[in-house]
This record gives C-alpha cells, sequence and structure tokens, in this order.
C-alpha cells in the first residue's frame, strides 16, 4: 500500500489536517474523509461538473485534483456557502426562488461556480452566465431557470455588498497551522 | 395573458399576518392559460394550487444537506463492485474468483452460480440474474462481484477474477436479430430468430379505410436510442441485521417493485426486506427497475453480515442502460383530399438490446397512443421488438410514445404540404374530442389538443412563417398526447396504484406518508401542496415521509407520469377525511355548518363571514378531542378501462396530457450545423398544482428532447458501446440550449387532483418531431432518422439539390499512408 501523505488545508474556513493516499481526488477527500457530501460524483472524469469545488476561488472539478496538490490552500464547498447560523447564501436563496434545481444533483456545483463567477463578473450577462456554467452538466431543469437564478443573485448581491453571507475571500497560501 | 393574471400567479402563499417572512416574489417566466376552478369541494378557492412556490424540498438540495444513496455511509462498511463481460455474446466457460479473494481488504466474491433466480421487472420476461449464468449477452453484463474494505481494492480484486469466455456470434442490427441462422440470445425452441415479442393488432376496418383514401402516404423512420444518463450515478446500501432483516437505501424510481423482486430473489419474506428510495439524483426512467447490482449488494450484506454500498462509475451507468429504443417503422396513413385520416398502419421494430426490461410494454406503446392524438377511424399496428448483444433497453421519459411520434408528425407534415394544408389547422380539425373513445377503445376525458395547437402557433407567429423564412431558417411544429398513469400495474393485482397515510400534529404539522420516490420531479412538493390546500395550511407546515417500503403505503413508483395523478388522488382522499372531521369539530364551535366552512391561510372560517374564524391548530385540537387521533388514509385505483382484447393493458390510463411544441432553427447550408434558436411548448397539464414545477418539468423536457434530436447517439463498434462517458454522449449543454417558452394550458380534467394530469413525459414528445420539422422547413428536404446530424443535413442538402454528392477522397486520390513493414 503506497505511504500516506500528511495535508493540511483549509475546508470552508476550518483548518483541517488528514493522511491522504497519493492517488486519492480531492473529491474523494472532501466526501469520503471530511464527510462533505454535499459535493457529488456524476462521472470521475472530469466531464459533468457535479463535483466542482472553489480551490482558491477558482472552480476546479475535484474529481480531476490530488488530495495532494491541494495541501495548504483553501477550498470551498456548498456547505461553506451557508452561514453559521443556517442561513442560505443569495446563490441559494435565487437558484430556490427560481426553481433552479429539479434533482439537484447538478446544483452543489453549479452554486459554487456561481459565486466564483459573480466574484469575478458581478453583472453576467445571460451569454457570460451561460459560458461559466457550461462544463456543468443538468440533465431535469434546461438550463433556464438556473441562468434566471444566477441573475437574481447577481441583482441580491449587488444590493447588498456586505451581506455576511457572502464566502469570505480566500486565505492566503501557506495558512499557519492550528497550533 | 393579462397582468392581472400573471400577478395572480406570482402572489406568494405566505398566509397573511403570518410572522416569518414570505417567500421570495417569483417572477414567472410561462404564461398560463387558467381554466376555472370547478373543484366542488373547495368552495373557498385556491390559496396554493396554481402559484409559483419554492420546493418544499429545494433547502435541502441546496445546502448539500439531502443525502442522496451515495451519500449515505454505515459503521464497517463495505464497498462491492461487479465484474463485468468483456464480450457482447459468448458462452461462460468459467468463473474463478480464488486468485482476487487473496488480495488483502477482499471479504468476500460470488458469482452467478450463487445466486441463480431469474427475475425481470415484468413478469411476463423473468430473463435476468443478478450475474451471469452459463452465457453472458452484452459487453458489461454482470460476471461476478466482489466486496472489500475500500472501493479501490474491491477495483483492483475485480481485475483478478478469471473469466473463460467462448465467443458466439454477436448480434448487433435488428436485421441481424431477424435472420434465423444465428444464435439465440434467449434460447426460444418456439422460434429460429432472435424476436422477443411480436404484437399483432387491428381495429375497425383498414383495408376499407385505405380503400376509401384519396392519397395514401408511406414512409420509413429510423429512431435512434438514447440514454438518461441521470447526473447521479446508480447507487446502492445495503444493510443486514442480526434479526434477518435486510434494508435497501437504494437511488430508484420504484421502490415497491424492488422490494417485490428483492425477496424474491434474496429468498426472504416480505417482511423483512425493507427498501428506501432517498431524493433520486435523475431518473427519467433509468430507474424503474431493479438493477443486478442492487440485489448483489443485499446478497453480500446477507453474506457477510456487514453494510455494503456499491455505485455505478459512469461507464457502468451506460452498460445499465434500460435507455430508448431504437426503433425503426413503416408508416402508411390514407387521408382524404381535406386531410381526415381514414386508416393507418404503423410497423416497428425495436432494438431491445440483451434482456426484457419493460420491452414487452414498450413495444405495445410505440403503438398504443397513436389514436389519442387524432382521430383515426381505422388502425393496424404491428409492433416487433428483438433481442440484441447490447445494454437491455426499457423505458425512457415518453416510454415507447416518443419514437412513433417522431415518425406520425413527420408524416403529418408532408402530408399537410401535398395537400396544401396549413399544419397547425390542420392538426387542429383533426385533434380527437374531449369526452371520446378511440378506435382501440382508450377513453379520452379532458383534452386540451386544440389548445395548446392555438397557443404555440399564434405565440410564434406560426402561420405566417412557415414556408416564407429565408432558406436556412425554419419552423416547425408538431403534437403529442401521453399518459397520466398507467392504468394497469405491471403485475396484475387488484389492489390501488397508490396509497396515502396523512397525519395532523397537536402543533398544527401535517405529515403525509407515501411511498412515491422524489427523482427531481417534485412529487414531495406535489404531496405537500395538495394536502395543505385541501387542509387549508401552508406547504411548509407539510412533511413528506416517502419511498420507504416500512413506513409508506404502497405507491408503484414514479414512472408512466403517474404519481400527481395517482398519488396525488390518495393524498387527496385522506386530507378530506380530516377535512370533514376538521369541519365537524369547528363547526359547533362556530356556530356555522361545516359545508360553509373555508380552509385556507392556516385558518378555518365561515364562508359567509371570514371574519368568523379558528386556527388551524386550534381546529385540529378541538376535532382531535372530538374524534381522537388525526390520521386518515386515501388510496386510488384507476377506473377500470381496457377494452378486453389481449394487448388492451397497455395504454388506457385515467386521463391523457397534450402538447404542442414549435422549434424554430437555423440551418447553416455550409456545415449543416442545426441552431435551434427558440422552442416553445404549450402543455396541456389539466391543472397546475405549481407553476414552478409544471415550468420546470416542460424547460427539462425540451432540453431532453432537443439532445435526442440533434446530438445523442447509441453507437457500437465491435460488440463495444463506443460512447459510455459524459464526454462522448454528448448532451446538450448550458451553451447548446435555446431560450424555452413554456405556455401552461388548464383544462381541469374531472379526475385529476384538483383538475390535474401530468407534465413529466408529455412535453418531450413533440419537441424532437418539431425540431424534424423546422429542420424540413429550413432545408426544403427531409431527414427520416434521428439525430438530424450535420453530415445528415449536408447529404439531404446534396440529394435535393441535384449537385453532385459530397464525397470523401476516393480511395485512389487519397494519399497511401506507408505500409509498415512486417517484424
Ligand atoms: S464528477 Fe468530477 S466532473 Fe463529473
Ligand atoms: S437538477 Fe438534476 S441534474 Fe440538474
Amino acid at each position: 500500500m503506497p505511504k500516506r501523505v500528511p495535508i493540511r488545508i483549509c475546508v470552508n474556513g476550518q483548518p483541517r489536517e488528514a493522511f491522504v493516499e497519493p492517488a486519492a481526488s480531492l473529491l474523494e477527500l472532501v466526501r469520503g474523509t471530511f464527510g462533505l457530501t454535499g459535493t457529488k460524483e456524476g462521472c470521475g472524469t472530469g466531464y459533468c461538473g457535479a463535483c466542482t469545488v472553489l480551490l482558491d476561488g477558482q472552480p476546479v472539478n475535484a474529481c480531476l485534483v490530488f488530495a495532494v496538490d491541494a495541501d495548504h490552500r483553501d477550498v470551498l464547498t456548498v456547505e461553506g456557502l451557508t452561514t453559521h447560523e443556517g442561513g442560505l447564501h443569495p446563490v441559494q436563496d435565487a437558484f430556490v426562488a427560481c426553481g433552479a434545481l429539479q434533482c439537484g444533483f447538478c446544483t452543489p456545483g453549479m452554486l459554487v461556480s456561481t459565486v466564483a463567477l459573480l466574484r469575478r463578473v458581478p453583472y453576467p450577462s445571460e451569454a457570460d452566465i451561460r459560458a461559466a456554467l457550461a462544463g456543468h452538466l443538468c440533465r431535469c431543469t434546461g438550463y433556464r431557470s438556473i441562468v434566471r437564478a444566477v441573475t437574481r443573485a447577481a441583482a441580491a448581491l449587488a444590493a447588498n455588498p456586505e451581506n455576511p453571507a457572502l464566502p469570505q475571500p480566500a486565505r492566503p497560501r501557506g495558512m499557519r497551522s492550528r497550533a | 395573458m393579462s397582468e392581472a393574471d400573471l400577478r395572480a400567479v406570482s402572489t406568494n402563499t405566505n398566509p397573511d399576518g403570518d410572522a416569518r417572512p414570505p417567500a421570495p416574489a417569483h417572477d414567472p417566466a410561462s404564461v398560463v392559460v387558467r381554466a376555472p376552478q370547478m373543484t366542488p369541494d373547495k368552495p373557498e378557492g385556491f390559496f396554493i394550487v396554481g402559484k409559483a412556490t419554492p420546493k418544499v424540498d429545494a433547502y435541502g438540495r441546496v445546502t448539500g444537506a439531502e443525502r442522496f444513496a451515495d451519500d449515505i455511509a454505515l459503521p464497517n462498511m463495505l464497498f462491492g463492485k461487479m465484474v463485468r463481460s468483456t464480450q457482447p455474446h459468448a458462452r461462460l466457460t468459467r468463473v474463478d474468483v480464488r486468485r482476487a479473494l487473496t488480495l488483502p481488504g477482499v471479504v468476500a466474491a460470488a458469482t452467478g452460480a450463487d445466486l441463480r433466480v431469474r427475475y425481470g421487472i415484468l413478469p411476463s420476461s423473468p430473463d435476468e440474474t443478478v450475474m451471469a449464468v452459463e452465457r453472458v449477452r452484452y459487453v458489461g453484463d454482470p460476471v461476478a462481484c466482489i466486496v472489500a474494505e475500500d472501493e479501490v481494492t474491491a477495483e483492483e480484486a475485480c481485475a483478478l477474477v478469471e473469466v473463460g469466455y467462448e465467443p458466439l456470434p454477436a448480434i448487433m442490427t435488428i436485421d441481424d436479430a431477424l435472420r434465423t441462422d444465428l444464435p439465440q440470445i434467449h434460447p426460444n425452441p418456439r422460434r429460429a430468430d432472435n424476436v422477443h415479442k411480436e404484437v399483432h393488432l387491428e381495429f375497425g376496418d383498414v383495408e376499407q379505410g385505405f380503400a376509401a383514401a384519396d392519397r395514401v402516404f408511406e414512409d420509413e423512420y429510423f429512431f435512434e436510442g438514447t440514454t438518461h444518463a441521470p447526473i447521479e450515478q446508480h447507487a446502492v446500501v445495503a444493510d443486514y441485521g442480526p434479526d434477518g432483516k435486510l434494508t435497501l437505501w437504494c437511488s430508484t424510481q420504484t421502490p415497491h417493485y424492488l422490494h417485490r423482486i428483492a425477496a424474491a430473489v434474496l429468498g426472504l419474506p416480505g417482511s423483512h426486506v425493507r427498501v428506501i428510495a432517498p431524493p433520486v439524483g435523475g431518473g427519467f426512467g433509468g430507474k424503474t427497475e431493479p438493477f443486478a447490482h442492487e440485489l448483489a449488494a443485499g446478497f453480500m450484506a446477507m453474506k457477510t453480515g456487514r453494510p455494503v454500498k456499491m455505485t455505478l462509475t459512469r461507464e457502468e451507468v451506460f452498460y445499465a442502460h434500460r435507455g430508448r429504443h431504437p426503433v425503426r417503422f413503416k408508416l402508411r396513413t390514407g387521408v382524404k383530399n381535406d386531410g381526415t385520416i381514414t386508416a393507418v398502419h404503423l410497423q416497428t421494430w425495436l432494438d431491445g438490446g440483451a434482456y426484457g426490461s419493460y420491452g414487452v410494454a414498450t413495444t405495445y406503446y410505440t403503438g398504443a397512443l397513436t389514436p389519442v392524438t387524432y382521430k383515426i377511424p381505422a388502425y393496424k399496428f404491428d409492433g416487433c421488438r428483438v433481442f440484441t448483444n447490447k445494454p437491455p433497453c426499457g423505458p425512457k421519459r415518453g416510454h415507447g410514445t416518443t419514437q412513433p411520434r417522431f415518425a406520425i408528425e413527420s408524416q403529418l407534415d408532408k402530408i399537410a404540404d401535398a395537400l396544401g394544408l396549413d399544419a397547425a389547422e390542420y392538426r387542429k380539425r383533426i385533434a380527437v374530442e374531449p369526452s371520446s373513445k378511440t378506435v382501440n377503445g382508450l377513453r379520452i376525458t379532458s383534452c386540451g389538443l386544440p389548445q395548446c395547437l392555438d397557443a404555440a402557433a399564434a405565440r410564434t407567429n406560426y402561420a405566417a412563417k412557415r414556408g416564407r423564412l429565408p432558406r436556412g431558417k425554419g419552423i416547425g411544429l408538431a403534437a403529442s398526447a401521453y399518459l397520466c398513469g398507467a392504468g394497469l400495474p405491471i403485475y396484475w393485482n387488484a389492489m390501488p396504484q397508490s396509497g396515502a397515510m396523512v397525519k395532523i400534529d397537536r402543533g398544527g404539522g401535517v405529515t403525509v406518508f407515501c411511498g412515491a420516490s422524489d427523482c427531481g420531479q417534485g412529487s414531495t412538493h406535489m404531496l405537500a401542496a395538495i394536502v395543505a390546500e385541501t387542509l387549508g395550511t401552508d406547504v411548509t407546515d407539510v412533511r413528506v415521509c416517502y419511498g420507504d417500503t416500512d413506513l409508506t403505503p404502497v405507491d408503484l413508483g414514479s414512472y408512466s407520469s403517474r404519481v400527481t395523478f395517482m398519488a396525488g388522488n390518495a393524498a387527496r382522499q385522506a386530507a378530506l377525511t380530516l377535512r370533514a372531521q376538521l369541519a365537524n369539530a369547528a363547526a359547533a364551535k362556530l356556530e356555522c355548518p361545516p359545508q360553509r366552512l373555508g380552509f385556507g391561510r392556516r385558518r378555518v372560517f365561515c364562508l359567509d363571514d371570514p371574519a368568523r374564524s379558528l386556527t388551524f391548530i386550534e381546529a385540529a385540537q378541538l376535532a382531535e378531542a372530538e374524534f381522537g387521533t388525526l390520521a386518515a388514509v386515501g388510496s386510488y385505483t384507476p377506473p377500470a378501462l381496457a377494452a378486453g382484447y389481449k394487448g388492451s393493458g397497455v395504454g388506457p390510463s385515467p386521463a391523457y396530457s397534450y402538447s404542442v411544441a414549435v422549434a424554430e432553427v437555423d440551418v447553416d447550408l455550409e456545415t449543416g450545423q442545426v441552431q435551434v434558436e427558440k422552442i416553445t411548448l404549450a402543455h396541456d397539464v389539466g391543472r397546475c398544482i405549481n407553476a414552478d414545477s409544471v415550468e420546470g418539468q416542460i424547460e427539462g423536457a425540451v432540453y431532453m428532447g432537443l439532445g435526442e434530436a440533434l446530438m445523442e447517439e447509441w453507437p457500437f463498434r465491435a460488440g463495444e458501446h463506443k460512447t459510455p462517458n459524459l464526454l462522448d454522449y454528448k448532451t446538450p449543454t448550458s451553451l447548446d440550449t435555446p431560450p424555452i417558452e413554456a405556455i401552461i394550458i388548464e383544462t381541469d380534467d374531472r379526475e385529476g387532483p384538483f383538475g390535474a394530469k401530468e407534465a413529466g413525459q408529455g412535453p418531450l414528445n413533440p419537441v424532437i418531431p418539431a425540431i424534424a420539422n423546422a429542420v424540413a422547413d429550413a432545408i426544403k428536404a427531409r431527414i427520416h432518422s434521428t439525430p438530424i446530424t450535420p453530415e445528415k443535413v449536408l447529404k439531404a442538402l446534396d440529394a435535393t439539390s441535384g449537385a453532385p454528392l459530397r464525397l470523401k477522397p476516393s480511395a485512389a486520390s487519397r494519399p497511401q499512408p506507408p505500409v509498415p513493414a512486417s517484424p
């Protein structure tokens, strides 16, 4: 059995430590080791986008990233979007309000990608939204309600940029250990 | 639709004076054409039905809190993997798991020899075993099963299982399956070919009908196979307790059928098997029958005494399949000069893949609903399903009715053109009538087809555009009908198809127990909405406990668009019983006859003086004091509708939904690329329970139809699936999906809950022929097979222009690669 590698990683604002197999993916780490099952696997090969998380603020397919490569980096999963009081992030709120999910299996990936998009482009056009989400397959909705939800979320965030539900900016690299 | 109507749709449903913030305002994107409210037992009007409300189960799905089957982990759990056949057709000479068992971490293994019980979703074709016995029938057919401490070890061990094959000729096409000189995939002494099911039905005087026709149109079509590709890969967790009871948490649309078959295959009494369907991450018909890995997980849990999880890889999902049958058609239609249909003869050949699955029903469905859309006085149907060495085909959204719709609606446009008729007006003229009976004995109640045709054509300016757009641009229209639940269950029984139980708590909470499974189609919200509307409480106060064979009354499952109609009616019946108790208790207190009480906004009030009222909680407590524990059951059995001939069990439904799609396309005449610019879809939903959900179903169906029309294929090479992954199996992305406009038409069906019918499958059917018709309008040539690829478009263009065919460089002109010197 290959030797496990110790890593330190900041998950949804919490510093965590783990011993991972060199071949383990970030998706396995998040779902298996940390039990954050909100992030989904739809293919395991980088084609569907269901496993998307933000790595240092950038959307990545967690199934394609080695867990060891996330060492000393910052990961945001869907669980990190809700506030401690359980309040919904404006993006989540918009998805609920617009009926932008049916089975909800693609949703966690869509949500974090939307968060990344709106940080980059606060007022996205429909074309921006469709391009940003093109790596996320959804077999249920036909995407239109999702596009509407993202537009609505953008408006909500613009109206209240101080929104406490906004995710913290990515932590700089080389964060200090818990000790 | 007026502004006021629009506002009516978007009114949020939170009762006035509620402490909680109102649900977020919602901008409805669709147009709803309302039917007047007819429900006699809801005189106070609708408070919830028809509005666009966020789904009650949406919150768990946006926060990641909802647990799907693969998210479940039990202590001490093992992981299972199936060894799958590498041969399309072969005799098994040996399956040896001994080496695999020596790998550290491997706990147990099983092969076909351990579990020989044959099963199948339809009692008429029990042709599957959990793992292959003696013979494999497609690449991917399960051969053995390994469980280990972790998934990687199980996978490694699978590679160590030694399997001996003695290859047999692989039968990969319908033509080969019809031959009598090839080996049989399922030995059948009664015939020499690989035909699984033949159906021959004739209604009315077909010969006379064709004789009376002024014109007869005859065409051949082919509908390509497609797969569901839900984003969730099938998963199961099995747990076998020391009490001898087995629990399966399984991503299934049909927990009841899995319950029955798991008990039979694993040799357990039904009382010792519990199937729980957690939320399902998309189904579309692909999770409507027991799968080998689900039964294998149960078997291995029993064998090891430890919980076992099995999650299919995406590649395995393509092998599990049960997707849309490829179907070849011959369609002959006789018409009068004014377009009136005098007779139809439809022949279908279905490529069924390696096992029966729902195939017998699918075969019937390729013919059964033909007369439900347009008036056909004489009808002949010949269906034939064959076995091939491919993953088994089954039901996909539109089950068996999607394919013939492509043929029929394509030909209808041809007929309209030949007779010089407006294609929309023509369809309206021949549409079936409400409250009528079809030639094959199907009862039609409400029918909104003419309204759908009018709405979709008017919205898109169809009449002005068709045939008049510049070359390369096209508009196409098509119509369809679909079931609201199959009239008969798949195994014969006289029990209800759906049951529900509703209980009211002293705190005002309401719980609905129902066996339906929520695969994203919205059954949970639908049940909450129907019960809340009946009892006058809010949807947010209703909890729905679903898909658990120990806790919930049987509902046959989320297939054939039956849940709103059947489970909805069952839940409504239970809620009406409770409503009567509440009314009786409140009547005394309010000094108002119970019939004059209204229920809404968490209050029970006098219709004549709404200020005289009780809160829902007060009424519930009075009722509990008077009648005891507040719980009631309801059940739904469809009326006996089968006409009595052999095969008449497939097709009857308590109601039919109607849909019309209009597609507008832009075809690149150089590349053959089809760009769909917009799809407008009008759907007769009977009654819209939740505008959000109906709109979502329509949009999703349009999207799925778009993929089937333009990109999805099911190709094989040398017996192997060529594209078993989500990159090569092309489904539309957000960039490929055009704007979609939904028009919701209400017709208030007299038997549906609050008049509702269905929205899950019907809207898919017309999309594919609408796109085909639009392409035909754009390039003035017709493509008779799906998907409509650029290659086919270019060929069709070349054929009509008379220009020399664009050929590949001939072998002579092509530079030859150097022949490598043999070593
Ligand atoms: S699971 Fe990672 S892209 Fe599909
Ligand atoms: S909501 Fe089901 S896949 Fe997107």
